[in-house]
């Protein structure tokens, strides 16, 4: 008898550990919670194009767009309609974040309400200026701005509590000066603010390295500063961060995705371990440094808890920029 | 002679089988996508774009069939907003305006005809000020401030002040309801959401396309079903009309002046072929007053003008997208992303070290617009059939096609949702004698009016005197004045 119940639970147990491993995902999607084109779409197209070229999935994995407030719409119908589904990736960057942080992912949810599970790589912000520009040092910026924060306008692509607004505060704060006094333009995408950068409706302009590339290349802006926290690599490893100048303005930009809030340990740790399959692949890093993007490899619980100093990192920004209480 | 010589290029790239077998396909979807309602260039091109990158096209091919999808859909927008009252893409709502009326009078052909023949003068007159003026005209996109936007809108507003129905109050309410959709959403001056009631889908204020497809599409659904109800539904006669040579003259300044002013407004970051269509329609109805106007009965003016402004407006487009790597509108963004993911880098280098790209380009659209014009020119037959279908069958397919096209922008049911409520709001004000376009005109022009005021007042903290201040300035604000007051002028003068 006894032994039967023991090879019951031997059996039993067998197939529970045949199950962890057992988890195989049928249909996966990445949901990019914008339009198609932008950041996120990228993000997805990270994903399914890296796996598929490092040979970690055979299954093809489809992108869907699902546009809305920065991700808001996509991390309510996660939570509201899907949460326990463990085939639905979903595309965040540090964005997201800053939302999550200001309570703008709707009033009961916050950066709890999802399994974070693994990235695409980092972007940071660039200090930008027209190349006629008088200055030509980050320090040289500065002593003007702090004569007269009022007359100095900042502009990037996004509104006031959005990313690109806070990589302007933060630079701002760096130097000491209360970034409420700030004057801010805000635009609707890069695009538009390098556009007003070049027609000298704008002095500076805080944008993202990723996308800059043609605009420096153009010879018609200069970066004064690099927002990473050490010196890029490769094309831009010439221009000194805001750190070797003496300025504490750090804005990394990640990007990653999450899964449901629900979704089961065993889907969770199985796409924890493609993801770190993935990072050791050539060819998943080929995919982000040909979108312009550096790796930042980190995935499962390592990325779940720095998510959430992240959000918690930022929600002492907001309130202290007035944005929240 | 540099421009000869680089246009030389530009058809050596543009004329080998595989480009111009591309140029065709493109077209022809472009045409397809664009004629479908809620589906419009911006999916066509996102949905191309992965395939053309994964059959591993070269950068050139892959940009000549994305492009085409673009204008095709210009092209293809106007053939639903004659028909059937329902503009295929936002390009093309101010084309219902006097095309459908057209329509209804069994003029189908003939209106789809003549606004195939602007849409094309539209494109190539914008293509060869494109190869002439680049340079020049990147310049001055970036010198338009937010001031300059300012005043191009409420120029915009004043000439559509007037631009439908009888009665101006009418109009100036439907301006003001589509203002009030103008600012739900998240407040880029302040961060602060406004009117969003919670809903995250209504974060970023309303979706444009809903409420156009909601508005029109929805509403126009229940208005064939109440004549189906009351027993009165008359198939529309479809006549065998078609553009007569007398119809070109006739509209030949028309297209001129609206091939002008749509592609500069197409060049201008920021404001697109809706704007343009408004702008030129507005302009044309301006120009018209007084003498045999009738413009929203079925004015061949009223078609010729959108028609050609919003084909130059995407064409105008492109220029900031590959002089300077700044995208246009939203279909040019995904060009530009397309272009990164090929490493070609936009900018005013492309021209000189990759001209195979940049003029291989701007051949093919020369060779696309003429293929489009010969696509669609003896389609209109077959167009024009669909007029015969009896409207209980063509009312399902309607529907079908809105909910499809709404469904897959965002992929939620909210939007779905939201269309019907906007459809039986739109129904309603159309009972009580309203028109549709003013709404979604102050949709439009509201949204870049007042995030242009913002910025303009944020640079000059606060002082309103940055609204006149430089030449481009005071010449459209000249235009403003003269929009409001020469028709009265003119009047006295007369006297």
């Amino acid at each position: 008898m006894k032994s039967n119940i023991a090879s019951l639970l031997l059996v039993g147990g067998l197939t529970a550990a045949l199950n962890v491993s057992a988890f195989e995902p049928s249909k996966p999607s990445c949901i990019a919670p914008a339009k198609p084109g932008g950041g996120f779409d990228i993000t997805c197209r990270i994903l399914s194009t890296g796996f598929a070229n490092a040979g970690i999935t055979d299954i093809p994995m489809a992108v869907t767009f699902m546009p809305g407030g920065v991700g808001a719409v996509a991390y309510n119908y996660i939570n509201s309609s899907a949460p326990d589904d463990p085939n639905k990736l979903v595309a965040f960057s540090s964005g997201s974040l800053l939302n999550l942080a200001q309570g703008k992912f709707g009033k009961d949810l916050d950066e709890n309400d999802a399994r974070w599970v693994g990235t695409a790589g980092v972007d940071y912000g660039a200090i930008m200026v027209r190349a006629d520009a008088p200055w030509n040092t980050l320090s040289e910026l500065v002593d003007d701005i702090k004569k007269d924060p009022s007359a100095f306008v900042l502009g990037a692509g996004g509104g006031v509590g959005s990313q690109d607004w806070m990589k302007a505060a933060i630079l701002m704060k760096s130097t000491g000066v209360d970034p409420k006094k700030m004057r801010y333009v805000a635009y609707e995408g890069g695009g538009e603010a390098s556009a007003a950068l070049l027609g000298g409706h704008i002095k500076v302009y805080p944008g993202d390295v990723g996308e800059i590339k043609g605009l420096v290349e153009s010879g018609k802006v200069k970066i004064l500063a690099i927002m990473s926290p050490e010196r890029l690599k490769g094309d831009f490893a010439n221009y000194p961060t805001a750190i070797e100048q003496g300025y504490d303005a750090e804005w990394t930009i990640l990007r990653g995705y999450y899964l449901g809030p629900k979704v089961s340990d065993e889907a969770y740790n199985y796409w924890t371990a493609q993801f770190q399959k993935a990072y050791k692949s050539p060819a998943f890093e080929k995919v982000i440094v040909d979108q312009n993007l550096v790796p930042f490899n980190m995935s499962g619980e390592a990325l779940d808890g720095y998510i959430k100093e992240r959000v918690a990192f930022m929600r002492g920004l907001a309130q202290e920029a007035g944005l929240t209480n | 002679m540099d421009i000869l010589h680089y246009l030389s290029i530009g058809f050596s790239v543009a004329l080998t089988p595989l480009n111009l077998g591309l140029v065709l396909a493109g077209c022809f979807i472009g045409t397809l996508i664009g004629s479908l309602p809620g589906i419009g260039p911006i999916n066509g091109v996102a949905i191309l774009l992965p395939l053309a990158y994964s059959v591993g096209l070269p950068p050139e091919s892959a940009l000549i069939l994305l492009a085409g999808v673009y204008y095709g859909a210009e092209y293809g927008g106007r053939i639903s907003s004659i028909l059937l009252n329902v503009p295929g893409d936002a390009g093309a709502i101010m084309t219902t305006l006097d095309g459908y009326p057209m329509a209804k009078r069994g003029e189908a052909g003939r209106a789809l005809a003549l606004s195939a023949v602007s849409s094309f003068f539209g494109s190539i007159g914008a293509l060869l000020l494109m190869v002439i003026f680049a340079p020049l005209l990147s310049k001055l996109a970036i010198q338009f401030g937010p001031s300059e936007y300012v005043w191009l809108m409420i120029f915009a507003f004043t000439c559509l002040a007037t631009m439908v129905g009888k009665r101006p109050i009418k109009t100036v309410v439907g301006v003001v309801i589509g203002l009030l959709f103008a600012t739900v959403g998240i407040d880029s001056g302040t961060g602060i959401l406004r009117f969003t009631m919670d809903i995250p889908n209504l974060f970023d204020g309303v979706d444009f396309l809903v409420v156009v497809i909601g508005m029109f599409a929805i509403s126009e659904v229940l208005v064939l079903l109440e004549s189906w109800a009351r027993n009165d539904l008359k198939l529309t006669p479809v006549g065998k009309s078609f553009v007569s040579f007398a119809d070109l003259m006739a509209v030949k300044w028309v297209v001129l002046r609206s091939t002008l002013s749509g592609f500069l407004i197409g060049v201008l970051p920021g404001t697109g072929a809706s704007i343009a269509s408004a702008v030129a329609y507005g302009t044309e109805k301006r120009f018209a007053e007084g003498h045999d106007d009738k413009f929203g009965e079925g004015d061949i003016r009223g078609l010729a003008a959108p028609e050609a402004a919003n084909n130059a407006a995407a064409a105008g487009s492109m220029l900031p997208m590959l002089t300077l790597g700044i995208p246009g509108s939203g279909t040019t963004a995904i060009l530009l992303g397309a272009l990164l993911m090929f490493n070609v880098t936009p900018g005013p280098l492309l021209f000189e070290q990759q001209p195979n790209i940049a003029w291989g380009l701007i051949a093919s659209m020369f060779v696309g617009n003429i293929a489009l014009l010969v696509l669609n020119l003896p389609m209109i037959g077959v167009f024009v059939r669909l007029l015969s279908i009896k409207q209980s069958y063509l009312v399902p397919v309607i529907v079908m096609l809105t909910f499809v096209g709404i469904y897959s922008i965002h992929g939620d049911s909210f939007d779905l949702f939201f269309m019907i409520v906007l459809g039986i709001f739109a129904f309603i004000l159309r009972k009580l004698g309203f028109s549709l376009a003013p709404v979604i005109l102050g949709l439009v022009l509201g949204e870049v009016l007042e995030e242009n005021l913002r910025r303009a007042l944020s640079i000059s903290g606060g002082d309103w005197s940055i609204l006149l201040n430089g030449t481009m300035t005071y010449v459209l604000a000249f235009a403003t004045a003269a929009a409001l007051f020469a028709p009265k002028l003119l009047k006295i003068l007369k006297k």
